[in-house]
């Protein structure tokens, strides 16, 4: 095959670019930047962590239908544990969260990383909410119109009916978890395709720039090019 | 009917199926257990930037 | 070439403003054991807290519990449903088009723009349709309901303001309804019918039947259960009303929803409190605090806060030691 027929064919040029952009001693690597070392970073895999949890405890649910809890003992255990790995999704998100902020972590280009996981976040309070409106119990049943009041204001109600039960369980079970998954796939992608934001500057150091572009990289200034320490 | 309910279900260790206790201070109003979620959460996020991470530090 | 160095040539090759490539030392970092124990810790956190904590699971109100609990509450909203005086026979869109009830902010009703695509008749729906595919058997009702729907607006309403009156100092014997006697016209027919049919469990089936065999829609039991004060009620003894912070609490002893803090402190201060409007204001501003959120990294003076707060130095610490110490 000539080289110019691999160029124009459209999977070469898709392999190419997922080589260049994210090689896999990149995707994948063994070593982190030196900067890296604060438990401050393990919230973002205890989040991940606990999205699997969820999803495996939602599967197991799914295999006995949207009833079973009710009325099986080990259906409410399940059921516990789909809500209990929910809330601890939410509790080491929302840490990450923080932890990501106070490091101003969208320097450096990676603006995106934050977008991707603001919306992931945004996201799964709405694939929450569905999963408080699939409960067929008092709760749903309050949540249900307490939230359509202010689903309807907004125009949304019209076509994202919370007192239809059908509608809600297949946006829980099927829309949110997908629109989710993918966004954290995104966002990891990007956070090995840019790696861990590096430090502000120390002090005495390179004039700060918030600028999301331009974050000054000491080493370099230093002259070192350096290795693993 | 809650967790310790129909015959056969699995009664929890601790029984939360009871109404619950809530904090007031004037319009403002919270449960424990939210509070008690959202102070853990506070604890753990200064536990992780003040415990040291382990392995050998930047020479 | 150490692989830092050539994955930063390689950067700057392509973008000069992508000025993130460290250079600086790496040391060993074993990602997938990272996730694999967190994965594990995550299970065994989960597994605790089910076992201690299970879950909760209040039994759902029906039409059928709530009319045998309170028959006068269920009679006064049924009535309600009859004559459009009900909160679902006045909520304008998406459900139907009364004029006012639209909620706008400022001069836009996003509420009205959506337009009716749940069309909910109450009368008709909730009351006399229902009552309609059980009177087959039912001489008596079959008169009221044709007696009823041929009869005047005006004369409905002589009817059933009456009756409303009357039921203020109505009485419950024997799950009968006792009215004092007065002129109702087929309105005392319809509304003991609709109690007994609530009673027996068939108002639940038929407020959820279609053409199709399989239901899965709850809009119309929903919004007639809420028109009565019995499930208002049993959510104020759960803290789960608006005015308690009710979106973030559980029933229970449960924690609830504490992310969701933001959004229903504003509905606990003025002028939202008290406002018409409250929906659709407070809904506007969680969605612009929202956007904020996600656009962070491109708002002056929010995107330096961390510069301003240096919680980063405690994060960083080790490193800023490590060069000092150089």
């Amino acid at each position: 095959m000539s080289v110019q027929t691999d160029k124009v064919q459209w999977s070469a040029r898709v392999r190419e670019s997922a080589e260049k952009n994210l090689p896999p001693s990149q995707l994948l690597p063994d070593e982190q930047p030196v900067y890296v070392h604060s438990w401050i970073y393990v919230f973002g895999a205890l989040s991940i962590a606990a999205f699997g949890v969820v999803l495996a405890s939602g599967l197991w649910l799914s295999l006995e239908g949207p009833t079973w809890w009710h009325t099986s003992s080990v259906g409410l255990f399940v059921n516990s544990l789909h809500l209990w790995s929910a809330e601890l999704f939410f509790f080491f998100m929302v840490i990450h969260l923080w932890g990501k902020f106070w490091m101003a972590a969208w320097r450096g280009n990676r603006s995106m990383t934050w977008v991707t996981g603001s919306v992931a976040f945004l996201a799964s309070i709405g694939t929450a909410f569905t999963g408080y409106l699939s409960q067929q119990n008092f709760a749903s049943q309050w949540i249900a119109s307490q939230g359509k009041d202010g689903l309807n204001a907004a125009g949304v109600g019209a076509f994202f009916n919370v007192l239809n039960f059908g509608q809600m369980l297949m946006w829980h079970i099927v829309l949110f978890p997908l629109v989710v998954g993918a966004l954290i796939v995104m966002h990891v992608l990007l956070v090995r395709k840019h790696g861990v934001v590096p430090p502000y500057p120390a002090e005495g150091q390179d004039e700060f720039d918030t600028g999301p572009e331009a974050v000054v990289d000491v080493q370099r200034r230093t002259g070192g090019e350096g290795g693993a320490s | 009917m809650g967790a310790t309910g129909l015959t056969g279900r699995l009664a929890a260790m601790v029984n939360l199926d009871h109404p619950a206790h809530y904090i007031h201070a004037g319009w403002f109003q919270i449960s424990t257990a939210n509070l008690v979620v959202i102070l853990l959460m506070i604890v753990v996020f200064v536990l992780a930037l003040f415990v040291p991470f382990p392995g050998r530090r930047f020479q | 070439m150490s692989t830092a160095a050539a994955r930063f040539a390689k950067a700057r090759k392509r973008d000069h403003r992508h000025l993130e490539a460290w250079t600086g030392g790496y040391r060993p970092y074993d990602l997938v054991k990272e996730l694999v124990v967190a994965v594990a810790v995550v299970v065994v956190l989960t597994a605790i807290l089910a076992a201690l904590f299970s879950s909760p699971d209040d039994q759902p109100v029906t039409l059928a519990r709530w009319a045998r609990a309170d028959a006068k509450d269920f009679t006064t909203a049924a009535l309600s449903e009859l004559n459009g005086s009900s909160d679902t026979a006045q909520y304008g869109p998406p459900y139907n088009s009364t004029p006012g009830a639209a909620q706008k902010i400022g001069p836009l009703s996003l509420q009205t723009l959506a337009g009716v695509r749940i069309p909910i008749d109450a009368a008709h729906d909730l009351v006399l349709q229902p009552l309609q595919s059980v009177a087959g058997d039912n001489p008596d009702l079959q008169t009221a309901l044709s007696q009823y729907r041929s009869a005047s607006p005006s004369q409905q309403n002589a009817w059933t303001d009456a009756y409303g009156k009357a039921l203020s100092s109505a009485t419950v014997s024997g799950g009968q309804l006792q009215v004092p006697p007065g002129d109702y016209g087929p309105v005392a027919v319809i509304m003991a019918s609709e109690l007994a049919l609530a009673r027996s469990g068939g108002l639940d089936g038929a407020l959820l039947a279609t053409k199709q065999f399989y239901q899965t829609d709850y809009t119309k039991p929903i919004l007639f259960i809420s028109d009565g004060s019995y499930f208002g009620n049993l959510a104020s003894s759960h803290n789960l009303l608006g005015e308690q912070w009710g979106m973030m609490n559980e029933t229970g002893n449960w924690p609830g929803q504490p992310w969701l803090w933001l959004y229903t402190f504003w509905y606990q201060i003025p002028p939202f409190a008290s406002s018409g409007n409250a929906d659709a204001l407070i809904w506007g501003i969680m969605a612009l605090l929202s956007v904020i959120l996600v656009l962070v990294p491109f708002i002056p003076g929010v995107r330096s806060i961390p510069k301003w707060i240096p919680i980063y130095k405690l994060v960083w610490r080790d490193y800023y030691r490590g060069l000092a110490s150089r």
